[in-house]
């Protein structure tokens, strides 16, 4: 039993993980109706960003301001160059075009600072933990605890602040918004750039623990299953989102991996997020949508 | 360029209607060209690395035209409709030879279609971009089968299995040119089939079922089958286009040359050559596959090959990138529209 326990605990620990990915995508949408997929271009343009300045003798605290510097300078850009362009259009047109920003960012930073994996020790130990009868990584820990303590920020900031008060009013009704004089090319600016910085904390930790490499774009696609299930627009959505694909991955490789022969956390998610959609299509916190004709 | 995609895609744009973009002389010339004039001049090269994977990935993006580009249901699995023809397709040579090619491949494409109209079940009760996550599902999820589950490949000890040899009427057709007959062949009739069936009925409720889910239900356009045929007929071609790809380019059935790459490249296809257009796939697949041969032979003469390969795919990425960006700004009705009106400049 404590074994089961032990990977609920591992799963939930990497779902938390999961929701602070997860966030960045839910500010962007809720700001502009976006789901970026080049979220996850950001976060490895971010690690490799980070990882090479340290190799080059930068001090952390440095390169970690540097290296927030051009993710915000990336948002603004993103915001001007892309975005603006395409106001009003629908859903999946501007899906595409943050698919086609992922290949721009991916390709250029890997053209600049070139595809090699790098290591990246952040100087967390990654040693058996026991908490009672169970056993966890203290990378694991702390890593979440840092993610953890990120949401914690980011949702008291968004849900509480005016800015988050702005934020909802966006999202609720962007031509009122407009109106009423919430200066909505500043506010898209700033959510960029926060999700810029959530994707250099999740490049960092990602990048720590798996290396800095191409493999760190793939968290987009674990992301999309959490959105679902938690609902695009709610932070709280994300977070429990996240705990519950983190979980159930985890259990799913465990239990029902052997049982079909083989790997099966690629698709297992996006199978729950199918079962989420058929019977809640707003997901568990999203609001549900009206239809005219 | 039906009015319909610019109302989907860009909202207060309207286009003229779509005429048959070749008139029956242009028509007969093209099919000239293509059967008697390139057998006759093109050598191995430019049948294996330019006309065979361009004709295939147009049937692709076809397919995936028919489900997005006229009947508006967004979809990133062509990756993996392409893999079950492809599978599918090999099983019927390999269970049942007594079949002769083109049912096979026929047979292929159906199965296909038929695993299509399943993954294309959500969109009953899933609308616009949130149908990205079934067809994503769908698109690991075969991935995975086909890696895991040994039948399909016949137990293969490893995971590209070599396709059987390609015999119709006892002409052997494994050399390029035959490769090349086979794929032209066969992508004539299914582009045929589906100018056909996109200027039917069916066609027409596909495109008001993308232009109005609710006014098209209102005045009695059958919703769900209009957008379960599009999933199976654009499931079905995918999988005929899979299916050439793994036994007439490749010569091996690989489940990993059907990942979500290729659904992306299919979308980049559509997206470049123009949603909701026939001739919009064939032009987008030329751009696909020329753009990067025409990058390496760009960076080898200007650059003298000071770039390795890697950094030339970095770059073609960034350029691909910013064209997909820069076609939904400026031209969200793709090369065929940008053509349209460099032929008719005066409208």
């Amino acid at each position: 039993m404590s074994f089961f326990f032990e990977t609920l605990a591992g799963g939930l620990l990497a779902g938390v993980m999961y929701a602070l990915v997860a966030i960045g995508f839910v500010l962007i949408y809720k700001a502009s109706g976006v789901f970026n997929f080049a979220q996850g271009a950001m976060v490895l343009c971010a690690a490799l960003t980070f990882v090479t300045l340290t190799e080059r003798d930068v001090p952390f605290w440095l390169a970690g301001l540097i290296t927030l510097a051009i993710m915000v300078t990336l948002a603004v850009a993103v915001e001007r160059i892309v975005l603006r362009p395409l106001v009003n259009r629908s859903q999946i047109t501007l899906f595409m075009a943050t698919l086609g920003l992922s290949y721009v960012i991916e390709g250029g930073s890997q053209f600049v600072m070139g595809a090699s994996v790098h290591e990246l020790d952040l100087g967390l130990s990654d040693l058996p933990v026991a908490i009672g009868p169970i056993q966890l990584s203290s990378f694991d820990l702390v890593a979440a605890l840092t993610a953890g303590a990120l949401v914690l920020a980011l949702w008291l900031f968004f849900e509480r602040t005016r800015i988050g008060v702005s934020l909802r009013a966006v999202a609720d009704d962007p031509q009122a918004a407009l109106s009423i004089g919430i200066r909505l090319p500043v506010l898209w600016a700033t959510v960029w750039a926060v999700a810029g910085f959530v994707a250099l904390v999740a490049g960092l930790l990602w990048g720590a623990r798996q290396g800095v490499q191409f493999s760190l774009t793939f968290v987009v696609l674990k992301a999309l299953p959490v959105l679902i299930i938690g609902g695009f627009t709610s932070i709280t959505g994300a977070i429990v989102g996240g705990l519950i694909v983190g979980a159930a991955d985890a259990l799913a490789e465990i239990y029902l991996g052997p049982l079909l022969g083989g790997s099966v956390s690629t698709w297992f998610a996006y199978a729950l997020a199918v079962a989420f959609l058929l019977v809640r299509p707003a997901g568990l916190f999203g609001e549900r949508a009206i239809e005219r004709v | 360029m039906p009015p319909a995609v610019a109302a989907t895609f860009a909202p207060g744009r309207r286009v003229a209607l779509p005429t048959l973009p070749l008139r029956p002389v242009g028509l007969s010339l093209l099919l000239a060209v293509t059967f008697v004039a390139i057998p006759l001049t093109a050598n191995d090269y430019w049948y294996n690395a330019i006309l065979i994977p361009f004709l295939i990935m147009a049937l692709a993006g076809l397919g995936l035209n028919l489900t997005m580009g006229y009947a508006g249901q967004a979809s990133l699995g062509t990756g993996a409709f392409m893999a079950v023809g492809a599978y599918a397709t090999y099983n019927l040579l390999l269970r049942l030879p007594e079949l002769p090619l083109p049912v096979s491949l026929a047979g292929g494409g159906l199965i296909a279609g038929a695993v299509g109209l399943v993954v294309g079940l959500p969109s009953l009760r899933i609308k616009g971009f949130y149908l990205v996550a079934p067809t994503l599902a769908a698109q690991f999820l075969i991935e995975w089968v086909f890696n895991q589950v040994g039948w399909f490949s016949n137990y293969a000890s490893s995971s590209a299995i070599s396709a059987p040899r390609l015999v119709f009427l006892g002409h052997d057709l494994s050399s390029p040119a035959g490769r090349y007959a086979l794929t032209l062949t066969s992508v004539t009739v299914v582009t045929v089939l589906a100018w056909r069936l996109v200027h039917s009925q069916t066609g027409r409720n596909w495109r008001a079922v993308r232009d109005g889910e609710t006014a098209a239900a209102v005045i009695g356009v059958p919703v769900a089958r209009a957008k379960l045929s599009a999933f199976f007929v654009g499931a079905a071609v995918s999988g005929v286009a899979g299916a050439l790809w793994a036994f007439t380019y490749l010569g091996t059935v690989d489940a990993r040359s059907f990942d979500l790459d290729r659904s992306f490249q299919a979308m980049f296809i559509i997206i470049i050559g123009g949603l909701g257009s026939l001739s919009g796939s064939f032009i987008g697949a030329a751009f696909i596959v020329l753009f990067p041969i025409l990058l390496t032979h760009l960076s080898n003469a200007f650059l003298g090959g000071g770039l390795d390969g890697g950094q030339i795919s970095n770059l073609q990425r960034i350029l691909f990138g910013a064209l997909i960006i820069g076609f939904l700004i400026k031209e969200p009705n793709g090369l065929i529209a940008l053509l349209g009106r460099l032929r008719r400049p005066a409208r």
